[in-house]
């Protein structure tokens, strides 16, 4: 309960004391948990985290991915990551900035990754979703195709499906798409 | 009764509760005009959002004999509103609700004057919301209740003894609706569980899979999502889809009716276009009125003590029949929001930042080792990743007293391990810094109680 007669004196004493007090500045509970998850890291080599606004802000970086081995290799990938003040509730809203010929990631950058979306909990960390991304590079796959005609390409013709990534990370044809050299 | 022709007093019911004593009243209640009086002319109260709770709420407080009123909401009226939100009318459509609504209640009631706020909850200085003895909720977002759960959990301050500060806190009433359910409760700050402590009790939210949206489609909001995810950035690319654009939102509808069209699913309308885009579930007038009541009715415990406040959290289902229950939540100790923290105190204002973090290790509240610092927003020393490890290196030698502005106290965050039992997890913890020598008004002045003034 409220005692109405002590809020009327701190009232008075907080006028007293209005100054020296801390900067505005709080952080969202948010914050504090992407805080803990950058802060263990542990990435692999092929995987290198960035942050375009200086240290004090988080909520927004950018991963680049260089897969060692499968497909994609010799190809460099950025995403982009942007995490919310409710951050765990929230998965990270993740996006593909460079343009690729991939079944799970169609032209406008949009990831089918299962724990960015459906499969997302809490438990779950900025740690995990990049291995996932990593993943998808290493083993792509035709089951969750978001560009329909790679997945097709994957599982009816690999060694098409090879040679159409290599071209596409050379900068040039698949169809009627031209892609952007990333090699 | 006597026959009188003397008029009823307006507060006769609100006497009945201020006026006399009780088996059920709250701690330190003390019965009498005075408080009444009080009650009318020092309690400030403040309602966040003036829709379907909101009006309520103004409503049911002016009513309950609180006379100084604020009301907040960043929104103009629309016509889906007037069904419940029953201080509008049809020519107050598109003016600002928290304008109207005020206006409308201080006609009917006289005496109250309520002051409304047309901006949204973060424009406000965090000042502003410490004027208010009680702050009551009627928002419609977990982001909007994280916010101002933050913001009164801000004000809290423990003493040496990890014991709140009563004068510190700052109680909320947070009331919501859903359709035919609804939830009231009570966040005393460092008493109750606040927002954040009960955080996990929501539902995860509901994603489809983007490739069911952009191969299997099986149902009405399959196609829509994949009309305002997939399809909007194909044809609109760079140009930010806009909820409450009407154009954006016929775009949307228009495109998931051509994509229903092409697998044969029935059902999309524009109504379930914007409830799956804004993820809206049809509002009820008498769920809303139930939910405010049980709020208002909290707020005028908390501030008169009349009663023993609900502890803590009232949930209510008129989906079949009618169901309520109040559940006892415990709060998290170490909860970010709302929790002490751990006091580190007797700080030297020459410890580095590079001691600090290797007396975390020892401390036997803490036993934190390799741990990473962020205070009120600055990443003052990451562990990693690399690239950040490299650019905090150099507050390593800095001393902690210098990197927090030179204050005698704050609060920090400290991310690392945690070695307890041979046992280590990573953990996040609240730490109270207290720098010696620094300011005298501190816990000292508040050992001695309350005073005479």
């Amino acid at each position: 309960m409220i005692r109405l007669r002590k809020v009327k004196e701190k009232q008075r004493e907080m006028a007293e004391n209005a100054n020296g007090g801390a900067p505005i500045r709080r952080q969202t509970a948010g914050e504090l948990r992407l805080h803990k998850d950058i802060s263990e890291l542990n990435l692999p080599k092929s995987c290198t985290i960035s942050f375009p606004n200086g240290k004090d802000d988080l909520m927004n970086f950018e991963v680049s991915i260089r897969p060692d081995e499968g497909y994609y290799l010799g190809g460099t990938f950025l995403f982009s990551f942007q995490v919310s003040s409710i951050y765990p509730h929230e998965a990270p809203k993740v996006k593909c900035k460079t343009k690729v010929y991939h079944p799970n990631i169609d032209l406008e950058g949009n990831v089918c990754l299962n724990i960015l979306r459906e499969d997302w909990k809490p438990v779950l960390n900025i740690n995990t979703v990049i291995y996932g991304l990593y993943h998808l590079f290493t083993e792509p796959n035709c089951e969750d195709p978001l560009n329909h005609d790679a997945a097709a390409v994957l599982r009816d013709n690999p060694k098409m499906f090879e040679s159409n990534v290599k071209r596409a990370m050379s900068g040039g044809y698949v169809g009627n798409t031209l892609f952007p050299r990333i090699m | 009764m006597a026959n009188s022709t003397a008029p009823k007093s307006r507060s006769r019911d609100l006497d009945k509760l201020l006026l006399r004593p009780g088996n059920l009243v709250g701690p330190n209640f003390e019965p009498g005009a005075e408080l009444r009086d009080d009650l009318q002319q020092y309690a400030r109260v403040l309602v966040v959002g003036a829709g379907g709770l909101g009006c309520e709420l103004l409503k049911d407080l002016a009513l309950s004999g609180f006379r100084n009123l604020d009301v907040i909401d960043m929104d103009r009226i629309e016509v889906t509103n007037l069904n419940r939100q029953f201080l509008f009318r049809l020519e107050d459509v598109g003016k600002p609700k928290a304008v109207v609504a005020a206006k409308r209640v201080m006609e009917r009631v006289s005496g109250v004057n309520i002051v409304p706020h047309f901006c949204r909850i973060e424009d406000k200085d965090i000042e502003f919301y410490n004027d208010f003895n009680i702050i009551a909720l009627g928002l419609d977002s977990i982001e909007a209740r994280s916010y101002i759960n933050a913001v009164a959990c801000s004000f809290l301050e423990y003493d040496s003894d990890d014991n709140p500060r009563e004068e510190t806190i700052k109680p909320m009433v947070d009331g919501g609706t859903e359709g035919f359910k609804g939830h009231a409760r009570v966040i005393i700050p460092g008493v109750t569980p606040c927002f954040e402590c009960t955080i996990w009790l929501f539902p995860p939210q509901v994603k489809f899979p983007l490739c069911t949206l952009a191969e299997t489609p099986r149902t009405a909001a399959h196609c829509i999502e994949y009309a305002h995810l997939i399809k909007w950035d194909e044809v609109h690319s760079g140009k930010a889809f806009d909820p409450d654009n009407p154009e954006h939102m016929m775009w949307v509808y228009d495109a998931a009716v051509k994509r229903a069209e092409l697998f044969g699913i029935p059902g999309v309308t524009y109504s379930l276009t914007q409830g799956v885009v804004k993820n809206i579930i049809p509002a009820i007038a008498s769920t809303n009125a139930i939910i405010s009541a049980a709020c208002a009715l909290e707020t005028l415990k908390i501030v008169s003590g009349c009663s023993k406040t609900l502890s803590n959290y009232l949930t209510y289902n008129g989906v079949e029949g009618l169901h309520t229950e109040v559940t006892e939540f415990v709060k998290d100790k170490d909860c970010l929001g709302c929790g002490p923290g751990v006091l580190v105190d007797q700080l030297d204002t020459s410890v580095t930042l590079q001691n600090f973090i290797d007396m975390l290790e020892e401390h036997p509240k803490l036993l934190l080792s390799k741990a990473s610092i962020t205070h009120r927003g600055k990443n003052l020393y990451m562990q990693a990743p690399p690239v950040l490890e490299e650019m905090t290196r150099s507050n390593l030698g800095v001393p902690l007293y210098d990197l927090m502005g030179k204050v005698s106290k704050d609060t920090l965050h400290a991310s690392g391990t945690i070695n307890k039992d041979n046992k280590k997890t990573s953990g996040l913890r609240k730490l109270r810094v207290v720098f010696k020598g620094i300011d005298v008004v501190t816990d000292m002045d508040m050992a001695g109680g309350a005073y005479d003034q």
